[in-house]
Order: structure tokens, then C-alpha cells, then sequence
């Protein structure tokens, strides 16, 4: 029986320059040039209530964030050796996407605080896909 | 303008069952859990298929086709879990807009034996598959318990409070025979069952199950016509914010559900809290009780696992909640929500499993998906 494959995203119109970013080592995100936040996932306007704006562009991001929940899933996806880590992270430019938070030895809750500042480790994967992963900083 | 008040009252729910089992049904199809559910809520109003003008479920034409049916008045909202309280509040304004006069609603899922079910949905190029899906996530006990640890940083929530939820649940279902878990559980119990995604361990999940239920509604000047008492739909909310869980508005709150579907539902209903004698809080997970009766306003922001820890809503308590057993400990096909106004209605008729005395108003509230749809119903028999 074959391995069970990675679930990988497919970028798409909207989404390819966050994603031909990463491969480079930038994360790409797009900011509202009106209410002047940052915002995730990239889509052509502002998704923030009361803004909506059409007025976008991209900036690339410091890569800096916060921790603000996760679990640690010992029943995850058959392709991921559990237990692992799947994090939502508050960007510092706005915005907040999910990831896996790598490079710790323990997985206990006390090692992950919510609200911990995080930085962004590019991890290469397959089929030209770079993933964003945090670790703490 | 229309204000939804003008419809607190107009309609009811004259027939309402289940399948004749909920658990494991290896030897029905998931239409067959839709036809047995059916045919069981038209027997309970005195009706059959020919009297049914509207039909309401998320399978939609699937079910008309199965059934033979050609209504007037169609209804296929499927946004998970809540979509049966949005058929309930939907199928009322077409009741009084007179778009059909007897309403149909069925749910069958197959959830556990897979019997007849579609390949699950999902591209890699949608945003889900592009921005959570490359993480791991596997399934609602990856994706729906991702805020809780925001929940429990800002308001102290602790594994215990959710093991509360548990044992509550647990101690309806033990009172009820058709609930498949009716072991008395403790907190110990459930901290100490297997780890499924930290916070959660197994206990603090819902079960995977077979079965479905059906509701009939008409017009409230035909709803005393009917065998079993009439049960009035009061008040509805319903909403949509996120699909992906990563967007939830606010991590440690039910936005939809505060703003708008608790608002709504007690502005239609004119009633207030105080007038709430019984809850149905769909329980995927054991937090979900706890946000939903925060954003309700039946406790304040962060309340919600204390309250459970001092047992309010077992048996006994202050303010009974999950009376058949929840998703919990009764049944969960996958999408709960009929189950959650199956027991509202059993409540109210006086004809539960476990009968709570003098229930007149029951509010019933679910997700649909990640937190992501909302739904909110007041029901009463008076």
C-alpha cells in the first residue's frame, strides 16, 4: 500500500503570489490601503467588517507573530506523525492564519503559552509548495 | 417593512420522530434513515406524503426523488449541523407567506455505517484545502477544538469545566434507554480517557452514529387538528460567519451567536431568559455548550465552565440542558440539529425519556461546521 500523501494546497488566481513568496522565503500577504491592516488568507479586498475595501496591495511581512490557540492532536491526519502541533498565529501586520508550530522537544501545554511571540520557519514540502510553520521565539 | 414578531406564533410543529433505532444501522441507506424518519413523523401528525406541500432538508431533490414527492415550496439549505433549525425558521415564513401549508423537514445520516453517502467534499484549491489543510488537520476533532485554548487563556476555562459537560450530559443519557453511552461517568473519567487533540480527550467527544428525524409544520389554524399537542416556533435566529476555523471571528466567543441569532430569537419570541425552562446546546465537543451559553447571555463571557462544574445542567439542576443525552452520549450522526428539536418537542409535549416537569419554553441552538453556521430556535406549547 502507498504512503498516504501530505494534503497539499493549489494555489489559485488570487493566491498565487502568497504562495510563489513563501517558495522564495517571503511571506506575502496583502494589506488594505484603506483601513491599513493586514489581513489573511489574500483575496481582492478587505475582508474586515466595516472596511471592505477594494483598495489592496501586498507587503511582505516580518514573519513575526503571536500564538493565539492550539492543540496538540494526537488523532490527526494518517499522514502527520502525531502528536503534533496545529496553531492559529496572530500576524504583527494583521491577519491570522493556521500552521504547525515546529522545533519543540516537549509537546506539553505548558511549553506552548497562548499569546507567545512566534517566528516563521519556511519549510519546503512538495510538488514546489513551501509551508509557512512558527516556532517560538 | 416585515418585522419577524408579526410571525412569533404563526406556526408549529405538529409531528415530529425519529427513526425507529439511532446507533449502528448497517441495513439502511442514508435515504432509507430519511424515509423511516419521515414516514414515522406523518404517522405521529395523522398524515401522509399526499398532505405534504414543502419539503426542507440539505439532501434537497435527492430525498423528493426518494420519496415521490413534488412540493410546492423547496428548502436544500445544508450548512451542517443548524441546517434543520434554519429549515424550521425558513419553513415558517413560507407557511405564512403561503408558499405551502405543511411542511416536511427530514434528516437521515448514515454517519457511522457510511451506508449510501457521497465522497466528502473539499478541493486543495479551495481555502480550506490551501491555508488549514496542509497543517494536519483531520476531521472536526482537529478543526473544532482549535479555540478552546484561547478560551481557557483569557477566562481560566479548565479541562475540568469541560469534563463537567461531559458528566452532565452523561447523567441524562443515563436516563434515557435509547442513548447509545449510559454509563455513569466522573471528571476523573474524562481527563483520564485518551488524549483525541489536548484539550480534548476522548470523553469531551461527540459519538459517530446512524439514524435521522423528521418534523411536520403547518399554520397555527390548522395546528390543533393534529393527535399530539402543537409546539409554536416563537422565535428563530440564523447565521453564517467563517467555514475555515482559522477565521472564526473571535476566538473565545460565538459572534453569530450573540449578535445575531440569541438576539433575534428572543426579540421574535418576546420572551427573556427567565422564560427558558429547558436547553438543547448541540455538543459536537464539550466547549461547544459552554460558548453557546455565554453567547446566548445565559451567563456571562467566561462563565459558561463554571456553570457547568456546579452541575447546573444536570439532572436536578437549575437549568436542565441536553436532557436526551446530547451528542455526547445519545446519538451524533454528524449533523446533530434535528436530534437537539427532536428532544425540544419531546420536552414540551411531556413525552421525554427524561421528562422534566413543567417544561413550557425551550430554547434550542446548534453549529453548523466549525462555528461556522448558527442557528437558534424558540419553541414553546402554549
Amino acid at each position: 500500500m502507498a504512503a498516504i500523501a501530505k494534503p497539499l494546497p493549489q494555489p489559485t488566481p488570487e493566491t498565487q503570489e502568497y504562495w510563489d513568496g513563501l517558495r522564495r522565503g517571503e511571506l506575502r500577504i496583502q494589506r488594505c490601503n484603506t483601513c491599513g491592516r493586514g489581513y489573511f488568507y489574500p483575496r481582492p479586498f478587505c475582508p474586515r467588517a466595516g472596511c471592505h475595501s477594494r483598495d489592496v496591495g501586498w507587503i511582505t511581512a516580518s514573519g513575526k507573530g503571536t500564538l493565539a490557540t492550539y492543540i496538540i492532536t494526537h488523532r490527526g491526519h494518517p499522514a502527520f506523525e502525531a502528536p503534533y502541533v496545529i496553531a492559529l498565529v496572530e500576524l504583527e501586520e494583521g491577519g491570522r492564519m493556521m500552521t504547525n508550530i515546529v522545533g519543540l522537544e516537549d509537546l506539553e501545554p505548558a511549553n506552548l503559552p497562548v499569546g507567545a511571540p512566534v517566528e516563521i520557519v519556511f519549510q519546503p514540502s512538495e510538488e514546489d509548495i513551501t509551508l509557512p510553520m512558527f516556532r517560538l521565539v | 417593512m416585515f418585522d419577524t414578531r408579526e410571525l412569533r406564533h404563526k406556526v408549529a410543529i405538529v409531528g415530529a420522530a425519529e427513526t425507529n433505532e439511532v446507533g449502528v444501522l448497517p441495513n439502511h441507506s442514508q435515504l432509507q434513515l430519511h424515509a423511516e424518519a419521515a414516514f414515522n413523523a406523518l404517522d405521529d401528525a395523522g398524515l401522509t406524503l399526499d398532505d405534504i406541500d414543502g419539503y426542507a432538508g440539505v439532501q434537497g431533490a435527492a430525498v423528493t426523488e426518494y420519496l415521490g414527492i413534488m412540493p410546492r415550496w423547496i428548502d436544500a439549505t445544508g450548512v451542517g449541523g443548524c441546517s434543520f433549525l434554519i429549515h424550521v425558521s425558513h419553513a415558517v415564513a413560507a407557511i405564512a407567506a403561503g408558499y405551502c401549508s405543511t411542511v416536511l423537514i427530514t434528516h437521515g445520516e448514515s454517519g457511522r455505517s457510511r451506508v449510501g453517502v457521497g465522497a466528502p467534499s473539499g478541493g486543495r484549491g479551495e481555502p480550506g484545502g490551501q491555508f488549514d489543510a496542509p497543517f494536519g488537520v483531520a476531521g472536526p476533532p482537529s478543526r473544532f477544538s482549535v479555540p478552546i485554548a484561547a478560551h481557557m487563556a483569557k477566562y481560566g476555562t479548565t479541562e475540568e469545566h469541560l469534563a463537567a459537560v461531559s458528566v452532565a450530559t452523561r447523567q441524562w443519557a443515563s436516563r434515557n434507554p435509547r442513548a447509545m453511552m449510559r454509563e455513569p461517568i466522573t471528571v476523573e473519567d474524562v481527563i483520564n480517557s485518551r488524549l483525541i487533540a489536548w484539550p480534548l480527550h476522548l470523553l469531551n467527544c461527540c459519538l459517530v452514529t446512524d439514524g435521522g428525524g423528521a418534523l411536520i409544520l403547518t399554520s397555527e389554524d390548522r395546528a390543533r387538528d393534529f393527535p399530539k399537542p402543537p409546539i409554536y416556533v416563537l422565535g428563530r435566529g440564523e447565521s453564517a460567519q467563517h467555514q475555515n476555523i482559522s477565521q472564526m471571528r473571535d476566538l473565545t466567543g460565538w459572534s453569530a451567536a450573540a449578535e445575531i441569532t440569541g438576539p433575534e430569537a428572543f426579540r421574535m419570541a418576546g420572551v427573556g431568559h427567565d422564560a427558558i425552562d429547558h436547553l438543547m446546546l448541540y455538543d459536537a465537543f464539550s466547549h461547544t455548550p459552554i460558548y453557546a451559553l455565554e453567547a446566548l447571555g445565559f451567563v456571562g463571557p467566561g462563565e459558561g465552565g463554571p456553570w457547568f462544574a456546579e452541575m447546573n445542567s444536570a439532572p436536578g439542576g437549575t437549568l436542565p440542558v441536553n436532557t436526551n443525552g446530547g451528542g455526547l452520549s445519545y446519538t451524533h450522526t454528524g449533523m446533530y440539529g434535528m436530534f437537539a428539536i427532536q428532544e425540544a418537542v419531546r420536552q414540551l409535549r411531556g413525552e421525554a425519556a427524561a421528562q422534566v416537569d413543567g417544561v413550557r419554553t425551550s430554547l434550542v441552538h446548534a453549529p453548523g461546521g466549525m462555528f461556522s453556521a448558527t442557528a437558534t430556535l424558540i419553541l414553546s406549547n402554549e
